[in-house]
């Protein structure tokens, strides 16, 4: 009957949360112990385990974390907007983050509607542009209402072409633009004739070599499998994609050889890919998002599906609550700039990007990219840290994406709103900076924290449909009981 | 353009740099005094035109290629323009060899610490009441054991904590208690104890340490010490943790003799202890502290008034000697206290009539109230046996007085007396200036978790109070025991010497110290 006899004659081991002397008294007797470093939860947290209709938390919460880590991520060709990514009909420009109007959009996001508009040719000017979206001339939507994600501005517009990126597992598809590169580009804001004319570009060129050429392969380019090994290979696959984009042009280059006609415009795909580092980051996301998708609308289920900013807000949604977006203001971003620029030109956080620490990389496995440890405060040794308490707030550890550096232990994964509440430990982000105004494209990079509001309020929302008569010190918490 | 600003570049051949160091580097430049821009960037053609834009190229700075670093600085003045320059170049040459910060980041919650160290299988939980329920439930959730420390969590919890580990075959030890010992390691606070055949499960936690280190002090051994917390065996928890444990070590094949100790527990819950006791034929010897000699014992249980009686039991049973002799034996020696009482009355003056005992042990200070209520008219306490015999001011003692220091108007925002004697020290020198008080008792209580030297705290302070009596009226007496086994951090024959050095009778148990200072008191 009884299994305490079970832990008899077993070696002891000891987690011990509290006075640090028990701790030390413990390992004087040679016993393996690990101290936590608890901290009182910064605000008064319920102890949720079971909503009121009966739903699991802890179960919801394996549920989805099952269904991230399982999926798959594949890329099986491209295509223009409007005739995969449901929705896009008319006059629509789909944008990172929350739902915001133009009202309330910051610069960058104004800059990439305003050069939408010119590429659409809905505008003949940047004035013309401004007058009609301002007007209410476009409908503008969050792309992950339409399967989609968008670093930075995350404009899209109908005749863009966009990644697909397919999950076979759950039958499902993600969608997302391709790189532009560096400088002066849509997805910081900016709008100059080069910026659409190197969409334009996009599209006639790169687009079909591109389309042709991932199409030939059987069963497409699987992303999954470079994240994992891109971060293998110092990438954390949000702010540096150095290796993923290697991979990835390793992968299709030998297809878009035998796909293209044309010497000349095989060699400009190319260079192209090659030049630009982050390639990879609009496959990477797409990836992340569709892997994460699947995680969505589990009754009572506590793990965050989306983090996302549109450069004015913050905005989370978690799987229990779908469709439901929990915002706060965007937070500034502790930076590095580029030559001539401060913290002063900076905007808010912006971008979709933050999909992919929801799925388990990016921040999550800083520990994987020490050549970029400098944005998190300058050692190898704080990557590492910055990781390990990411473990602290997520309800898993990813069986694909490992870390070399932790002995290969799995990247933390399935941000759990109760956990951020309860330490106060809000998830890490890595982000690029956008210049606050119009027109002028990224100014540097860093990283900051998701704000804690959104999480609290997240949670507050599960609480009131879920167990009320829970005690602030958790008498009404285990799986076992109902209420 | 601030008029007289100063722009000066300088260009580094094929000096390559990772962006990232130059964005820090940048940034150190530009928190200089003097300095109004700056910028070190490599010499491509975006950073360039950048560089043009802002106005930090100088029409002098020559050809650049992007393999080249370029230092560009617009300063107030030529020297402040060169010292940030030559900033630069240090700067570049530090970021070059940067040291790695040592140790790693503790894991925040228990969940991360187990993912950290799988396998783990005990949680030690001693935070403020408020969140310890909570850090219980993470724990037996992933499975684990818990010695729970923290007092005030609340009833419903811990029946609910309990209901969950009972069902999952967890032990929720506590909450409040303070002593376990598992698979010989010492949790809490814990003496170290030779491994043998008695199980003990404890509802009081000083009352396992005393037990255990009587037991191993005598050459015999714990194969585990379960804690329960003093509430559990209250109607209300209903001796959860208590049945389990006694179960529990019923089902152990190590253990072949049970002592079960409890402070006041609820009629019922012995009822049931006493019942489970009986489904095993182990000899178990029950010590209820407080509980009349009035219960059916099933065959294998005896009954024990003393944890002193409670361990020579054990002891006995387990080297199967005749427990009739061991008896004799605690009788004679009691008769000895006794006569060696009336001798150590000569040296006291007549007007000293009573005894202040300053525990630092809950359960020890308990045990000297039932011991001594048998023959002195009242003991008042701050943790009175009776109310009627509650001290109106738990700093001001009255008549025969017992203290427990570790009450919480000792310790709110102070640490326990096992851990810190200073409250002790000045609380004995208050009772020697009191010409009324014949006998200090002091409890020392060794151990993992306890003071590292305890003796040496309150050596000088036994010393001085006998000084200050002997001065006035003839002198005091200080009786003490030690708690411990020496094999404990601070080893029981030093704490020893060093109390009997200052003066004081150190007795072998604190139920021996406690009839001692009694007869002391009332020698009749």
């Amino acid at each position: 009957m009884t299994t305490v006899n079970a832990l008899f004659g077993k070696p002891v081991k000891v987690v011990n949360v509290g006075l640090s002397g028990f701790a030390e008294s413990l390992a004087s007797q040679g016993v393996d112990v690990i101290d936590v470093d608890f901290r009182p939860p910064p605000i008064a947290v319920s102890r949720l385990s079971r909503t009121r209709s009966g739903a699991d938390v802890e179960a919801a919460n394996r549920e989805a974390v099952r269904r991230i880590v399982s999926g798959q991520a594949v890329v099986t060709g491209l295509a223009l907007a409007r005739d995969v990514i449901p929705g896009m009909n008319g006059r629509i420009l789909l944008h990172a983050g929350p739902p915001i109007q133009w009202d309330r959009m910051c610069g960058p996001v104004r800059g990439a509607v305003m050069g939408a508009c010119l590429y659409e040719g809905w505008a003949g000017s940047p004035e013309e542009a401004e007058a009609l979206a301002s007007s209410g001339g476009v409908r503008f939507d969050p792309c992950h209402h339409h399967h989609t994600v968008g670093p930075m501005a995350g404009v899209v517009s109908p005749s863009m072409p966009v990644w697909i990126v397919e999950n076979p597992t759950f039958g499902n598809r993600a969608f997302c633009t391709m790189n532009e590169g560096l400088g002066k580009v849509l997805r910081f804001g900016a709008f100059s004739p080069e910026v659409v004319e190197r969409l334009r570009w996009m599209a006639d060129v790169l687009f079909p070599a591109l389309d042709r050429a991932i199409r030939a392969i059987p069963d497409g380019i699987d992303i999954k499998a470079l994240i994992a090994q891109a971060l293998y290979m110092g990438d954390e696959c949000h702010n540096r994609n150095k290796a993923g984009t290697s991979l990835f042009l390793r992968a299709v280059a030998p297809s878009l050889a035998r796909t293209s006609s044309n010497g000349d415009t095989l060699a400009r795909v190319l260079a192209l890919i090659d030049a630009n580092d982050h390639f990879f980051l609009n496959l990477s996301m797409p990836a992340a998002k569709v892997l994460t998708e699947p995680a969505e609308g589990i009754d009572g289920c506590t793990i965050v599906t989306t983090m996302a900013r549109n450069g004015t807000e913050f905005g989370i949604r978690v799987s229990g609550l779908p469709g439901r977006w929990f915002t706060a203001q965007a937070g500034e971003v502790e930076g590095l700039f580029f030559p001539g620029f401060s913290a002063a030109d900076a905007n808010r956080d912006l971008g979709d990007s933050t999909i992919t620490e929801t799925a388990g990389f990016g921040g999550m496995a800083m520990a994987c990219a020490p050549a970029i440890v400098k944005f998190v405060g300058g050692t190898p040794q704080d990557a590492i840290d910055a990781t390990l308490e990411m473990y602290d707030i997520c309800a898993a550890e990813h069986d694909t994406f490992l870390i070399p550096n932790l002995d290969f232990r799995g990247t933390p994964v399935g941000i759990d709103v109760r956990r951020v509440a309860e330490t106060g430990l809000s998830p890490r982000l890595n982000t690029g900076i956008a210049h606050k105004d119009p027109g002028i494209g990224q100014v540097g990079a860093g990283l900051l924290r998701a704000p804690m509001d959104c999480f609290a309020s997240a949670l507050r929302a599960i609480e009131a449909q879920g167990d009320g008569e829970s005690s602030p010190t958790g008498a009404g918490g285990h799986p076992g009981e109902e209420t | 353009m601030a008029t007289r600003s100063v722009v000066k570049t300088i260009v580094e051949k094929g000096a390559y740099h990772d962006s990232v160091v130059l964005m820090l580097v940048t940034r150190d430049l530009m928190a200089r005094e003097g300095v109004l821009d700056a910028s070190v960037v490599m010499g491509n053609d975006m950073n360039l035109a950048l560089l043009r834009r802002a106005g930090l190229l100088a029409n002098d700075a020559g050809d650049i290629g992007p393999n080249d670093l370029v230092v560009a600085v617009r300063a107030k003045n030529a020297t402040a323009a060169d010292d940030a320059l030559a900033e630069a170049t240090r700067l570049l040459e530090a970021r070059s060899v940067s040291e790695s910060s040592p140790g790693t980041k503790r894991p925040r919650t228990i969940r991360g610490a187990l993912r950290a160290a799988p396998g783990t299988n005990v949680a030690v939980i001693s935070v403020a009441g408020v969140y310890a329920a909570s850090q219980a439930w993470d724990a037996l959730l992933a499975g684990c054991h818990v010695l729970l420390f923290s007092d005030h969590v609340s009833l419903e919890d811990e029946i609910a904590l309990k209901a969950y580990a009972t069902e999952h075959g967890l032990l929720l030890m506590g909450p409040g208690a303070g002593t376990a010992i598992l698979n010989g390691v010492g949790l809490g606070f814990a003496n170290a104890v030779s491994r043998g055949p008695v199980g003990v499960v404890s509802a009081a936690g000083t009352g396992l340490q005393e037990v255990s280190a009587l037991i191993s002090n005598a050459g015999s051994g714990i194969t585990q010490g379960i804690g329960t917390g003093g509430r559990d065996v209250s109607e209300a928890v209903g001796g959860a943790t208590m049945l389990q444990g006694l179960e529990a070590l019923q089902d152990d094949p190590a253990t072949e003799v049970i002592v079960v100790v409890s402070k006041v527990a609820s009629r019922p819950v012995i009822l049931r202890v006493i019942e489970q006791a009986g489904r095993s034929s182990k000899p178990t010897i029950l010590a209820l502290m407080g509980a009349a000699h009035e219960f059916t014992l099933p065959r294998n249980t005896v009954q024990a008034s003393t944890l002193r009686e409670a361990a020579a039991l054990a002891v006995a049973f387990a080297r199967d000697d005749d427990i009739e002799a061991v008896r004799a034996r605690l009788g004679a020696e009691e008769e000895e206290i006794a006569a060696r009482a009336v001798a150590l009355r000569q040296g006291i003056d007549p007007g000293r009539r009573y005894i202040r005992g300053l525990f630092s042990g809950g359960t020890l200070c308990e045990e000297a109230m039932y011991l001594w209520t048998k023959r002195l008219d009242q003991v008042w306490s701050n943790a009175p046996i009776d109310n009627a015999s509650r001290l109106p001011d738990s700093l001001e003692s009255r008549g025969h007085t017992a203290i427990d220091m570790g009450e919480e108007e000792f310790t709110a925002g102070r640490p326990h007396p096992m851990i810190d004697n200073r409250l002790r020290v000045d609380r004995v020198l208050q009772e020697a200036r009191d010409p009324e008080t014949a006998v200090i008792l002091l409890d020392v209580v060794l151990g993992h978790g306890a003071h590292p030297d305890p003796a040496s705290e309150l050596a000088p302070a036994i010393a001085e109070a006998r000084d200050i009596a002997s001065g006035r009226d003839g002198g005091l007496l200080v009786v003490a025991s030690i708690t411990g086994t020496e094999g404990d951090p601070q080893g029981l024959s030093r704490q020893r010497r060093t109390l009997e050095k200052a003066g004081a009778l150190v007795m072998a148990s604190n139920a021996a110290a406690a009839l001692l200072a009694g007869a002391v008191a009332d020698p009749a």
